[in-house]
């Protein structure tokens, strides 16, 4: 693998032992992948936050690190963390853990990290240009950025991420070159597919058949309208699922992705899947509950928009099962300043920053009902948090919230 | 005597008994973090130690986080000595890079066996069969 002079210092010590050691990262995984040389990143974006996930050793990990000197040389921005950082106490969550999670954002703020806690940098001012290289790692900003802003990272782990922000590099393999970004699966949808949880379905659907490859949709004859495909929630609920229930880091949409009309995008050898009903991805991610104790909003974290509609639905009216809108902190002073936030929290709602279910410690809640409006939520949420799930709109699950219940808009109480 | 030549991970000269797992290993939910025990249901390494061992493998599976667990045993002292695989993936490369652990690739792994005496050196690994009673090794 080709070095410059500076990186071959950087990898030597020269710089100090926290550069060298991420230099080993970046070069090791260089060699691992076949890589031809190093190339500047112009952002990171960390997973490895959340102290549930992390644990002890990854704090005392972070915490070294941090005192070897590491310092990130490009901006860099965090995943969600397992609390909101300001309400915490008000949300019910431990004391213990609360000080550990802010242990590790005291590490990582020493590196010289944001911190952002969100998986939708994008949605924040964060957006990559095309074609720009960057490390991400939560795997659904690692599918947006690709796919839909055409910016190339690989599906970085947490310390490979934080590697690549104290060299300001990473190596050249994967996706970050125009070879490896070509479709491996012609993928045709041949049912009705409206709704932000439909596309979340779906998402399952294809990230399950299609593992680690690079699905392509083919507009022709989809049963979805132009509408519903550039709806940018709906964009952020297929690419999420399908991150989580594959290992998809990139898709191609015909005629609305940056590099799908490129010549050659599908590989001569792409196999051909046909979606033709998303019952069975229905039924395996959400369960016929009727009790509701909590409702999930926010997985990928919720935009404005959401934010918007979730306070007109709510106005005027009383939650009874517990709800969580999960957002980053910039996101919700926006909503805070257009007076939504309140709205909701008049409602009883509770509008989380800097956290989402899948990283909090839901268990210590006490819930074990959820409805949620995220595939990605529904996929996650029985392995970590031990709950049962019912999946449904954003309507749909702000209505069972109100009356505490499934199925919604009934009268009275369940 | 054995000489095979790898590829170096992690620089760093060690010697040791080797631990030989003809599967892949997951280090989150596969090994325990506070004792070193492989635990994974059905492993072929199940119930043994992996600390103090030159782990040999053919290649990590599961969890990034697996590259954590990795630096919590060697904070403990319980992380193998060295790591040998066949092809290495990123979760255990970048935990063998943060914990210290040398570590080499691209090695016949079908040629060492449990019990061997294993020196790592750079990109160089050294076996040397052990005679032991009971097991049917057989002395070079």
């Amino acid at each position: 693998m080709y070095l410059t002079r500076q990186e071959k210092h950087m990898l030597a010590g020269k710089e100090g032992p926290a550069v060298q050691k991420a230099m080993e990262i970046v070069t090791a995984l260089g060699k691992i992948y076949g890589a031809a040389d190093l190339v500047p990143v112009e952002s990171v974006q960390v997973a490895g936050v959340s102290y549930k996930n992390l644990g002890e050793a990854g704090l005392l990990f972070l915490q070294e690190w941090a005192r070897e000197g590491a310092r990130v040389r490009v901006p860099t921005m965090l995943n969600p963390a397992g609390m909101d950082l300001e309400q915490w106490q008000t949300l019910g969550l431990p004391e213990e853990f609360a000080r550990r999670q802010m242990e590790v954002l005291d590490a990582y703020a020493r590196m010289g990290i944001e911190m952002t806690c969100t998986c939708t940098p994008y949605l924040i001012g964060k957006v990559p240009g095309l074609g720009s290289h960057l490390a991400w790692s939560e795997s659904s900003a690692v599918a947006f950025a690709n796919s839909i802003l055409g910016a190339r990272t690989n599906r970085e782990g947490g310390p490979s991420a934080l590697a690549a922000a104290i060299c300001g590099r990473t190596a050249r393999y994967g996706l970050h070159l125009t070879e490896n970004r070509r479709a491996t699966h012609i993928v045709r949808v041949a049912c009705p597919v409206r709704t932000e949880v439909d596309f979340g379905v779906l998402g399952y659907e294809v990230g399950r058949r299609v593992g680690k490859g690079i699905p392509y949709f083919v507009a022709d004859g989809a049963a979805w309208t132009a509408e519903g495909i550039t709806a940018a929630l709906h964009l952020r609920a297929l690419a999420a699922a399908m991150a989580a229930a594959g290992a998809v880091a990139l898709f191609h949409v015909q005629g609305m992705t940056p590099e799908s009309e490129l010549d050659d995008i599908v590989r001569p050898d792409a196999q051909e899947l046909t979606i033709d009903s998303l019952d069975e991805g229905y039924a395996r991610l959400s369960s016929p509950l009727e009790r509701i104790d909590f409702v999930s909003i926010g997985c990928p974290h919720a935009s404005l928009e959401e934010l918007r509609d979730a306070a007109r639905f709510l106005a005027g009216k009383r939650v009874r099962s517990l709800l969580w809108i999960t957002t980053s902190r910039e996101t919700r002073r926006r909503a805070e300043a257009a007076g939504w936030v309140q709205t909701i929290e008049h409602a009883g709602g509770h509008v989380v920053s800097d956290t989402c279910l899948v990283v909090a410690p839901v268990e210590a809640l006490g819930v074990k009902t959820m409805a949620t409006n995220s595939a990605k939520a529904a996929f996650y949420a029985p392995s970590h948090s031990g709950l049962q799930v019912r999946l449904g709109t954003l309507g749909e699950c702000l209505d069972a919230a109100v009356r505490g219940c499934w199925p919604p808009r009934r009268r009275g109480a369940c | 005597m054995l000489r095979l030549r790898g590829r170096v991970i992690k620089a760093g000269t060690v010697h040791g008994e080797a631990l030989v797992s003809p599967e892949p290993i997951g280090f989150l939910g596969g090994v325990d973090a506070e004792t070193g025990v492989v635990v994974e249901a059905g492993h072929p390494l199940r119930g043994q130690s992996v600390a103090g061992k030159i782990l040999v493998f053919p290649t990590g599976k599961g969890s990034t986080v697996g590259s954590y667990v990795l630096y919590r045993l060697a904070y403990k002292g319980l992380a193998p000595l060295g790591i040998i695989n066949a092809s290495s993936e990123a979760i255990v490369a970048v935990g063998a890079i943060i914990s210290n652990i040398p570590m080499v690739d691209g090695i016949d792994i079908t040629q060492i066996r449990t019990g061997d005496e294993v020196t790592i050196d750079g990109e160089w690994v050294t076996v040397r069969r052990v005679a032991r009673a009971g097991r049917g090794a057989q002395k070079e």
